[in-house]
């Protein structure tokens, strides 16, 4: 099996954007090829990473409508839907063409259009990936996790306040980040005091709607500094991913992401490491809690013990395991099909040293995309190559 | 039609029925699950159904929502919660998601809840407005059972 390597990555500025769905696509897209040194007609492959296009704005196609877009005509396209996890499933899909030997260069193009929706009409879009008998009452991403959150404090003896230190850790990551929607930091008081959306969380408690793209370049690691000096790619060294059940009430332990486990488990094999291992991680932050149950899930730490980290300061940028340098997607922004490929860019970049202001000491990152509430999960390790 | 209505597989004392009932699956590792499933988690088939009236509850955790989609009340109280099942059911945990049924003076306001609150079910015709969210209205049914605390 090929090891693959990434030569080249991107991501448009998240926010609230005037460009829809293609033109962001397209905008992630140009800059990845750019940055690979490459043309569009070079690619096997190109995969765009995306949930809702059509629900959202009434655009389907759009891998086909990204290859025209960007001269890469014939390559073969498929569009990955896999609700939040779409872009780690893109990652996969990349990383899979590219390890069979299917492909011997492939793009990863994730984005998504939302914010021209109320919030409101993008709830329900996203809450539709639930079973019937929890979308007939009214269940929504947000209320999983007032749910989850008021169990794990109650069993944890967890406090309130650890839930808002993880947003005011990630709100102050995401100052250096230009490509963050938001850009601000924001102190403990603000989060506490902001309005409740599913008690116990709060509006701060919660990742933006928002529009944006990412992109990636995978080649074999074998012919990688054919585009990009030894420095400037790393590589794929594990990667995996999981599912969980579709009805989250039917999970053993609701505290517990499985697929976060699973996919973990698969992932640390593959590299030939372990959680203590991992110099920095990007988790999928969509509430607070995720964090926690993510960094528990992950083994960075014992179960319930995941808030103890962020009080203490282990996962700031400059503690021992630093988590979410990115800002994370609460400060990033959510636009979902692009979440999983953004999260692949900020470790790429830390992992060559060329995160800037964000930069912390490390050789190997991680990655863990989450769709519905831990449905799907795509968990990824990229280590650097020098 | 309501989902409670039909007669599925196994469904003998409810054939006919127009009652609703809160139907749970039955597989032949002994296993129940809600809702049902094809097969069971070890792959075992259905053999029939449960009523989850019949069984208390005990609210997991709750949580309200502020913020609903369209057609849903404004808040919505939900909550998991766990069925005592008896003490000869072996099999793993039976739940449900439901909202925490209203106050019964009209005000709309819902009952208030905590973790291992005793609750039972009661039925609702309408959940949430049909047509409202992003949902085809005829795809699932509308109606089922919200919980209230057993005083």
């Amino acid at each position: 099996m090929e090891r693959v390597a990434i030569i080249g990555a991107s991501m448009t500025r998240f926010g609230q954007r005037d460009a829809w769905v293609r033109e962001l696509l397209a905008e992630a897209g140009a800059a990845a090829l750019d940055d690979a040194g490459i043309d569009g007609d070079d690619l096997d492959h190109l995969y765009v990473s995306n949930m809702a296009s059509g629900e959202f704005e009434g655009q389907t196609g759009v891998p086909n409508a990204l290859a025209h877009d960007l001269a890469a005509t014939p390559a073969y396209t498929a569009r990955i839907d896999q609700t939040s996890s779409s872009g780690g499933a893109g990652v996969y899909a990349a990383w899979q063409s590219i390890a069979s030997g299917a492909s011997d260069l492939t793009m990863l193009v994730g984005g998504e259009k939302m914010t021209h929706r109320t919030t409101a009409e993008a709830t329900d879009v996203i809450a539709s990936l639930t079973h019937p008998v929890e979308y007939k009452h009214g269940v929504t991403l947000p209320s999983f996790a007032g749910l989850t959150a008021r169990l794990y404090l109650d069993e944890y003896d967890a406090p309130r306040e650890s839930l808002g230190k993880v947003a005011v850790k990630n709100h102050r990551n995401g100052v250096d980040n230009p490509h963050a929607q938001f850009q601000k930091e924001v102190d403990l008081d603000t989060v506490l005091d902001s309005p409740i959306v599913a008690d116990p969380l709060r509006l701060y408690d919660f990742c933006p709607i928002t529009d944006g793209s990412a992109a990636l370049v995978f080649c074999p690691e074998s012919v990688a500094e054919e585009y990009v000096p030894r420095d400037q790619y790393a590589v794929v060294s594990g990667i995996g991913g999981a599912t969980d059940t579709h009805v989250v009430h039917e999970r053993a332990d609701p505290t517990t992401m499985g697929g976060v486990a699973d996919s973990s488990d698969i992932a640390y094999e593959m590299a030939g490491i372990g959680p203590d291992d991992v110099d920095v991680a990007e988790l999928h932050d969509m509430f607070t809690i995720l964090e926690f149950l993510q960094s528990e899930d992950l083994g960075f730490f014992e179960k319930g013990e995941g808030w103890k980290a962020v009080e203490e300061g282990v996962t700031d940028r400059d503690g021992e395991l630093p988590i979410n340098t990115s800002g994370g997607l609460k400060s990033k922004g959510h636009p979902l099909g692009a979440s999983g490929v953004a999260q692949m860019y900020e470790i790429y970049k830390q992992v060559t040293g060329d995160a800037g202001p964000r930069q912390v000491e490390a050789d190997t990152g991680l990655a863990c995309n989450v769709g519905g509430f831990g449905n799907c999960v795509t968990t990824a390790i990229l280590e650097g190559s020098q | 039609m309501s989902e409670h209505e039909t007669t599925d597989t196994g469904a003998d004392d409810q054939e006919n029925s127009a009652e609703p009932t809160f139907e749970a699956a039955e597989y032949a590792d002994g296993t129940v699950t809600y809702p049902p499933h094809t097969v069971s988690p070890n792959g075992a088939d259905r053999v029939g159904t449960v009523d989850l009236r019949e069984y208390e509850g005990r609210v997991v955790t709750w949580t309200t929502s502020t913020a609903t989609p369209p057609g849903v009340r404004e808040p919505n109280t939900l909550a998991i919660v766990e069925f005592e099942m008896g003490d000869d059911y072996d099999g793993p945990v039976v739940r449900a998601l439901g909202q925490i049924a209203e106050r019964e003076d009209g005000a709309g306001e819902t009952v208030d809840v905590d973790i291992g609150d005793r609750v039972e079910p009661v039925y609702a015709d309408e959940l949430r407005e049909p047509g409202a969210g992003i949902r085809e209205p005829e795809s699932q049914s509308w109606d089922g059972f919200r919980f209230r605390p057993i005083q």
